[in-house]
Parts: C-alpha cells; sequence; structure tokens
C-alpha cells in the first residue's frame, strides 16, 4: 500500500531520519514507536506532504507521491492538537475535505452522515469547536479526515493531549473503527502501551533510526536490540562472558539463597499493584537491580532487606545483538 | 478590584483618573455651555455644535479628513496585511530585522517622520497637499496594521493551514477559507486604529499639508492660536468621542472568534 524506499531526512546538516524502507500492507495497523525526537513523526509528515525526504521515494498504490504537494495525495492526517477550523461547526469542519474535492451536495451530506455516526457526533454537529471536549474534539479530527475515504491514515499522537481515561476508551474506539473501515493506519505514538495495544506491526525508532519491526508478540517476546528490549515492557538485562540478555520480570523467579540461585542479592522493595506484586532486588556482585513479578497466587511474605536468589529458565533468556 | 486594599490605593487610583481625565471632561463639558467665555457656566446649549455644522471651513477640513482618513486606512490596510503574511516565509533571523522595521515608525517621533516626509516630498517636488498627507499617513498606519494582523497570526492555532491543504485545499483555498477568516478580526481592528490615526494626526499632516488640505486637527490648531472657542471644544468632543468609539471597536474585532480569551489590541 505504501512504500517507503531509502527515505533518509536531513535537517541543517544533521540527519533527522536514516535511511529507512518499509512496505505498509493494505489494511494494516502500523505503528511508528518512539521517544520524542526520534523522528517518527517526520517520518510521519513525510508521508503526509508537509516535508521533503532528502533522499528516497515515497509510493502510495505503486504511484510516486514523493513530489505531490499534500492537497493532492489521497491520503489524510489527524493531527496531535486536532487543528480544527474555529471559524467552522463540526458539520462545516468535515465538509471541507469534500467541498475542495468538488464532490455533489447530496454525497456530501451522506459522507458527513456517515462519518458523524461513526464517531458518535451526530447530536453535535451545529456545535462550534470551542464548544466541545478535548475528546469530542478529536473525534471531530478522526471524522474530518474519515469522511473522505483516504486510502491511508495517518494520525500523529491522536491521544497524546488527553487524560488517561478518555485516551482508554476512544484507544479501543480506534482500533474498533480501523476494523470496521478496513483502511491503513499510519500510527505514531511514544506510549508503548498503546503501540501494545492498537497495531498490528510496530517500527520502534530511536534518534532516527530503525531498531525494530515486528509484531507486538514479537518485539514484546523477542526484542533484538537493547533498545527495543527496554522500551517496551520492563526487562532485566544481564550480561555474562561478554554477551547480553534479557529476562522478563514475569520469568525471574525469587528462591531462597542456598537453592543454586543464578545470581544472589537483597529485596530493596516490595511493591503491590493489586493483581500483580513486585520485589526490586539489588544484586550482590552487579551494581544494578532487577525487578520480579509475581502473579496473585505468590503469597510467599518478603521483607525489604532479605538475602534473595534469583533464578530464571535458560530458554527465558533472550539474547540481544550486540 | 476588592474593598480589602488599602483605602489609601483607591484615592491614588482617583487623582490619576482626574490627572487624566479632567482636561478632557473640561472641554466637553465647555463645549455645552452657553457662554461665550469659558470662564463662566451660563447655562446648557447645543448652539456650537450646530454652528459647526454650518461652517463652510469645518466641514471643508471634516471633508479633507474623512477622504485623506478612508484612503490611507484602505491602502495601508491591504499593505499591512499583506506584508504580515508575506513575512512568515521569509528565515527567522530576517524576519526579525524586517519585523523590526515595519514597526519602527510606531517608535519615530512624529516630529521627525514629518520632516523626513517633507524632505523628501521636496526632493521630488511633489506639491504638498492631500495627496502627500495620504502618503504620509499610509506610512505610519502600516505599521499598526502589520503589529496586529501579526498579533493575530501568530495567536492562530497550529497547523490549522496545513490541515485545510491535507483536506486537499491549494495554496488560495487555505488562505481564503481558513487563514483569511482567522485573521479578519486582526484586520478590521488594524483597519480601524489605522482610521483613527490618520483622523487624530496632527504633527505629521501639519508638516506635508497644504493650503487646500486643511485637516480638522490642522483646523483646530489654527483656530486655538487665536483663543478657545466653543465651537473649538464641540469639535474635539466629537473627535473624542468618535475615536474612543472606533477604539473599542477595534477590541471587540479582535476579541471576536477569540473564545474566551481577552487579548489587548494594543500590543505595544
Amino acid at each position: 500500500m505504501i512504500e517507503l524506499s531509502g527515505v533518509e531526512k536531513h535537517f541543517a546538516g544533521q540527519v533527522v531520519v536514516h535511511p529507512l524502507s518499509l512496505t505498509i500492507k493494505e489494511g494494516e495497523f502500523l505503528t511508528l514507536l518512539g521517544p520524542s525526537g526520534c523522528g517518527k513523526t517526520t517520518i510521519l509528515r513525510m508521508i503526509a506532504g508537509f516535508e521533503h525526504p532528502s533522499k528516497g521515494k515515497i509510493l502510495l498504490d505503486g504511484a510516486d507521491l514523493t513530489s505531490l504537494p499534500p492537497n493532492r495525495r489521497d491520503l489524510n492526517l489527524v493531527f496531535q492538537h486536532y487543528a480544527l477550523f474555529p471559524h467552522m461547526t463540526v458539520e462545516d469542519n468535515i465538509a471541507f475535505g469534500l467541498k475542495m474535492k468538488k464532490l455533489p451536495a447530496k454525497e456530501q451530506q451522506e459522507r458527513i452522515q456517515e462519518a458523524v455516526a461513526m464517531t458518535q457526533l451526530t447530536p453535535l454537529v451545529k456545535r462550534y469547536p470551542h464548544q466541545l471536549s478535548g475528546g469530542q474534539q478529536q473525534r471531530v479530527a478522526i471524522a474530518r479526515a474519515i469522511a473522505n475515504k483516504p486510502k491511508v491514515l495517518l494520525l500523529d499522537e491522536p491521544l497524546g493531549a488527553l487524560d488517561l481515561q478518555l485516551r482508554k476508551n476512544l484507544q479501543s474506539e480506534l482500533k474498533h473503527l480501523q476494523r470496521s473501515l478496513g483502511i491503513t493506519f499510519v500510527y505514531v505514538t511514544h506510549d508503548q502501551e498503546e503501540a501494545m495495544m492498537l497495531s498490528d506491526r510496530i517500527v520502534i525508532m530511536n534518534s532516527g533510526k530503525v531498531e525494530q519491526i515486528g509484531t507486538p508478540r514479537e518485539i514484546y517476546a523477542a526484542p533484538t536490540t537493547l533498545f527495543s528490549a527496554t522500551f517496551v515492557g520492563e526487562n532485566n538485562i544481564f550480561s555474562q562472558d561478554g554477551r547480553l540478555f534479557a529476562v522478563r520480570p514475569e520469568k525471574l523467579k525469587a528462591v531462597r539463597t542456598e537453592d543454586g540461585a543464578k545470581r544472589i542479592g537483597e529485596v530493596l522493595d516490595v511493591l503491590y499493584l493489586g493483581s500483580i506484586h513486585k520485589l526490586i532486588v539489588q544484586l550482590e556482585d552487579e551494581p544494578m537491580t532487577v525487578s520480579i513479578v509475581f502473579d496473585f497466587t505468590d503469597e510467599r511474605p518478603w521483607q525489604v532487606g532479605e538475602r534473595v536468589g534469583v533464578n530464571w529458565n535458560a530458554e527465558d533468556e533472550v539474547v540481544i545483538g550486540s | 478590584m476588592k474593598s480589602k486594599n488599602h483605602p489609601l490605593l483607591g484615592i491614588h487610583s482617583l487623582l490619576v483618573m482626574i490627572f487624566i481625565y479632567l482636561p478632557i471632561a473640561f472641554i466637553i463639558a465647555y463645549s455645552f455651555n452657553s457662554s461665550r467665555l469659558a470662564a463662566d457656566w451660563s447655562g446648557f446649549t447645543f448652539e456650537w455644535y450646530v454652528s459647526l455644522f454650518n461652517n463652510r471651513r469645518v466641514m471643508e477640513a471634516l471633508s479633507n479628513t474623512l477622504i485623506i482618513a478612508l484612503v490611507s486606512t484602505v491602502v495601508s490596510t491591504l499593505l499591512g496585511t499583506i506584508a504580515a503574511i508575506a513575512i512568515r516565509k521569509v528565515g527567522r533571523k530576517s524576519r526579525a530585522g524586517i519585523g523590526g522595521l515595519l514597526y519602527l515608525p510606531i517608535i519615530i517621533p512624529d516630529i521627525i517622520m514629518g520632516l523626513s516626509l517633507l524632505v523628501l516630498f521636496t526632493q521630488f517636488h511633489i506639491p504638498p497637499g492631500k495627496f502627500t498627507i495620504i502618503i504620509a499617513h499610509i506610512t505610519f498606519s502600516i505599521s499598526y496594521v502589520y503589529v496586529i494582523v501579526t498579533t493575530r497570526l501568530t495567536g492562530m492555532k497550529g497547523q490549522l493551514e496545513e490541515a485545510a491543504q491535507d483536506l486537499g485545499a491549494d495554496a488560495w483555498q487555505t488562505f481564503r477559507y481558513v487563514t483569511l477568516p482567522q485573521i479578519m478580526p486582526g484586520i478590521i481592528s488594524g483597519a480601524i486604529i489605522a482610521f483613527t490615526m490618520s483622523l487624530d494626526d496632527f504633527m505629521v499632516s501639519f508638516f506635508v499639508s497644504g493650503p487646500s488640505s486643511t485637516t480638522l486637527p490642522i483646523y483646530i490648531y489654527g483656530q486655538v492660536k487665536r483663543g478657545i472657542s466653543p465651537e473649538i471644544n464641540a469639535l474635539c468632543t466629537i473627535l473624542i468621542v468618535v475615536s474612543v468609539t472606533l477604539i473599542f471597536l477595534a477590541q471587540f474585532a479582535l476579541n471576536r472568534g477569540k473564545g474566551q480569551k481577552k487579548q489587548s489590541v494594543l500590543p505595544f
């Protein structure tokens, strides 16, 4: 559907996006995940046409759109801060793209009805953006984009400005929307939990480079770099004989010291988090702490300051390349 | 202000208000005084207002003033708005430089503006008259329009223009349907300020006016030399009312469409 081939971006002599080749499949929910400043938004803006790649090509459905301006690309962007037109009602905001495309009035109406129904905005069509809550504004931004029936919907941290509860609700709505529309979503976020929950595939980025591309399951279970091992979910990184490997906190076991543990340490903290609880252990031989997660069935009362053995199964070690 | 404040603060504020507004209050009050002498009050009258409208020279000055204000407002609003829009495309460093130059006429003393324009017009053998006053007023009005429209442009919520492009609008459509409606309150407010500035201007006009282009402020100045007549008080009162009304309108225009956020019309 979208193909990036050797796309690079430099700003003032600095490389913001290292050469990147990526194929995004039709109907896929693909997330660009990384900390702020990692280049994920730049990639999205290059696809939308607001930035020009310094090198490389961007193809949509096989057609080269590298040199097309944003208004002639058959895709739409949902902006982080919504960018709703303040002087237009919800209805007129949604109609804007349809008017620019000079669709017949009847079809415009149908598309608006469909978009507002899908985003549950029907009672609010006559309102102005400043009369809406943040979550409602976000819905309008999405409705305005999907009314155009784009081949691809680009979303730039669309839930970034909302509070946690609202985010959770809108996340599942978004996922639902993407399934029912069946269009390709390219989603940018720095929230790894959000990425895991929504995506078919995740591209993990760090300082302009792709660290790993994979399904949420692959990325969680088999991170290939130190960055993806620690950025997505909590992880414990051990080094032994010059190699690095990661073991997830839920794969670690806390045992009594005399039972032949792989590492020995001292309990630094015990955290109760409802369904799970967690030990923070300071290792004796290495200047690092590990965390161990137990599920609710483990009732052993660990005390702060107690010596503890840390153990794991060899098959749970995930070796991290260089 | 709640009553919790120190009582002296209230008295101080009152004194400041009196200091600022007493002279104006006198002018307004005496414009209704039926006595020709400013010293004593002998009753209320509209006589001076009526005689103003029958005074051919006042009416001529009024028509000059209005023509000059209208033409200079239209031209400076156009140029100032275009400048404010265009400067966004310029790099950050040159923007600061050019912006400063556009801003400068607000700070330059009027007397220097007037004098330099007079020298310029003389150099080019342009006879002083309405045309030269209009040019002079345009030069300082552009700055006001530029500053006000720029404030509005920078206050425009981010990415609106990008959103328009993303939805298929070309450069003209983006300007026509998104940018222009967004900055319209700024343009209107800038135009009103420019009109007021032109209406009130004495110093610059004085330097570049000719015998047939007397404006109201120049006429008033000429009359005052022969003593303050009640007609002048009436004329000043009209000017005050018109100016204040226009400034309020400008403030109202600029705040419109901004939701609850209020912003002063005068950023300088």
